[in-house]
Order: structure tokens, then C-alpha cells, then sequence
């Protein structure tokens, strides 16, 4: 008896589970009434570093918490918890991104409705956490002044799954022969509209506007819809 | 590189939508991918092979549609298919295309099944 082949219409997304966990967290977050963000950027940018002192400054106003992902090592957790924020680490182990699942496991017993703002850092790479959805409300992409200007043209798809883009470092930009211009153009390039930043984690520089776009959804708390443009 | 990680759920998403269909054989699984999508083709099919050992999609091939982006121009006010995701700005005016209608898919669109 000979077995005929048919095809089958299945039409589903493949990250279907994901999605769907991150909008149900998404939805718990608007529930809880806080805002999350998350951080991606390749290792080295200066995330962390910007965490450090954002929590620091932010503290006195604000309950602010930390989800910091990495390969390995608690070092960035052990960091930032001397800003006295609640902080947790999420170790992938070998996985090369956070996932919605990560996330809603390290929230297990976290009261959120006691927090007004979340970050979730997300593990240094430019190109895998680019399809997976965290529930998040802004997705900031970080990227330092010595990394080269032509860094958004090389990693486009993670450029255009971001709101912001937040160029770090800039203390630095006159030792390296910073091109902001050339940057700023190239940023465009990969994500018409994009609000850009510059700040020094450093020296301070642009801290400023860097707490007031945070502060600035926070209060009023206005809800934003899903980054997705489709 | 998530290639892997991408590659479970496709086997995942394929074994679930194969038992609503009676558990049938698969021979095939059909993938829209976008450019847009942050997967790399051949690393994806080099880990889907990989990564279907063991499991009841065995053997079974993945037949890969790529999808170019497409973005809507609000100057020209239609769709357009980008030449580049390096330049997401409409071929014909220039002018930005920050509205993104095709190009990020990840989709199971059909399976190949035997019975």
C-alpha cells in the first residue's frame, strides 16, 4: 500500500510560546503598574555601568529594580545590588538571550505591583535577542562611542526591533575620534525616527536626559503599545 | 547564535500541529523566514537537523521561503520592498519607512505529512 503524501496549512509562528508568554507578562506588567525596560548591547558597551548609576539616582524617587542577564557569573548582580535595588541575576548557561521564560521564572516571587520601574538587561549580543519578545515596554539598544560608527549597519535587525538607542561612553568620543554625526546617520539608516541619547556614565554627561526619558513614562504613567509596527 | 534555539521551536511547534492531524508522518517542514528576523538561513538549517535527531521529525527536511521586507511608504502611500535592511527607506522617493509590513516572519506556513 503506497502512502500519499499531502501538505498540511499549519500557519503559526515558530516563537508562538514565546509571544505568547510575553504578552501575558506584558499584561501583567501593565497590571502591576510597572514600566519595563530592557537593555541590549554587545558585551562591553556599558551597560551595566549606566544600570549602576541609573539605579542609584533613580532610587531616591523611584522603586526601581534590576534583571540582569549573563552567561555565567553573578558579578553584575553582585554590582548592582550595592546600589541597594533589588537585583537578580538570570544565568543562561549557554543560551545566547533572555527569553520571556527567563524572565517570568526570575519573577517568580516578586511583588511587582511594588515597583515603578524594571530593567532587564539583557545578555551582551547584538544579533539573538533580536527575535525574542520580553514583554517589555522599551527596548533601549546601547552602543559606545569605540565601537565603530558603522556598528547599526552591521547589526540592522537588532536596530530595528529597538526604540531607543543610547550611545555610551561619550566621555570617551574625542580620545577615539568619535563620528556622532556618522552615527547618527547610520542609525537612521536602520531605524527612520529612532530617539537617540548620548550619555557618560562616567563623568555624567547626558545623565540628565537619559533619567527624564525614563522618568517621563513614569509619571503620568502612560501606556505604550507594543514596539511591533505590524 | 540562536539558530538552535529557534530550531526546537519549529520541531516543537511542528510535532504539536502533526498530532492535531492525527499524528501523522512528517517528510517536511515548511518555514517562512523574513530578513528581517535575526535568523540566519543556513545556520538554521544546519541546526534543524541537528536538532530533529531523536525526535519523531527524524529524517524530515525544512524547506526554507525567504521574505524580503517590506515597508510601507507614507510618501508614495503603498508598500515597498526594500532593497536593504541597511536602508530602511523607500527605493523609489527616498523618503524613511519606519513602517515595517513584511520581512520579520518566523512561520510554520505547512507540513509535508504522509497517511
Amino acid at each position: 500500500m503506497s502512502v500519499i503524501p499531502r501538505l498540511v496549512e499549519v500557519r503559526r509562528n515558530a516563537l508562538k510560546q514565546n509571544d505568547a508568554l510575553a504578552r501575558a507578562l506584558r499584561d501583567r506588567f501593565r497590571e502591576a503598574g510597572v514600566c519595563v525596560v530592557s537593555m541590549v548591547s554587545s558585551p562591553g558597551a556599558g551597560k551595566t555601568a549606566l544600570l549602576e548609576k541609573t539605579l542609584t539616582a533613580m532610587r531616591r524617587q523611584w522603586r526601581v529594580a534590576a534583571l540582569v542577564g549573563d552567561l555565567a557569573t553573578e558579578n553584575d548582580a553582585a554590582r548592582l545590588a550595592r546600589t541597594e535595588a533589588p537585583v537578580r541575576q538570570i544565568i543562561t548557561g549557554t543560551v545566547c538571550h533572555l527569553d520571556a521564560a527567563m524572565i517570568e521564572r526570575a519573577l517568580d516571587d516578586w511583588k511587582l505591583d511594588e515597583l515603578d520601574l524594571l530593567f532587564v538587561e539583557n545578555v551582551g549580543n547584538l544579533v539573538c535577542p533580536a527575535s525574542y519578545d520580553l514583554g517589555e515596554e522599551l527596548r533601549l539598544v546601547l552602543l559606545s562611542v569605540t565601537e565603530g560608527e558603522d556598528k547599526p549597519l552591521k547589526y540592522p535587525t537588532i536596530f530595528n526591533t529597538a526604540d531607543v538607542a543610547v550611545i555610551t561612553k561619550i566621555d570617551l568620543a574625542g580620545a577615539v575620534e568619535f563620528d556622532l554625526t556618522a552615527m547618527r546617520e547610520n542609525i537612521q539608516r536602520a531605524r527612520p525616527g529612532m530617539r537617540i541619547i548620548e550619555v557618560s556614565a562616567k563623568t555624567g554627561e547626558g545623565m540628565e536626559s537619559w533619567l527624564e526619558l525614563l522618568t517621563s513614562r513614569l509619571n503620568p504613567r502612560v501606556h505604550q503599545p507594543p514596539r511591533q509596527d505590524d | 547564535m540562536h539558530e538552535l534555539s529557534i530550531a526546537l521551536s519549529i520541531i516543537e511547534g511542528a510535532t504539536e500541529e502533526a498530532q492535531r492531524h492525527g499524528r501523522v508522518k512528517v517528510n517536511a517542514v515548511h518555514l517562512k523566514l523574513g530578513t528581517l528576523s535575526g535568523v540566519a538561513k543556513d545556520a538554521l538549517l544546519f541546526s534543524y537537523e541537528l536538532a530533529c535527531e531523536g525526535t519523531a521529525l527524524e529524517g524530515s527536511r525544512l524547506v526554507i521561503e525567504e521574505i524580503p521586507v517590506t515597508a510601507f511608504c507614507q510618501r508614495c502611500e503603498v508598500e515597498r520592498a526594500l532593497a536593504s535592511i541597511q536602508r530602511m527607506s523607500c527605493p523609489v522617493c527616498g523618503a524613511p519607512t519606519p513602517r515595517v509590513t513584511r520581512g520579520r516572519e518566523i512561520e510554520l506556513v505547512a507540513l509535508e505529512v504522509a497517511a
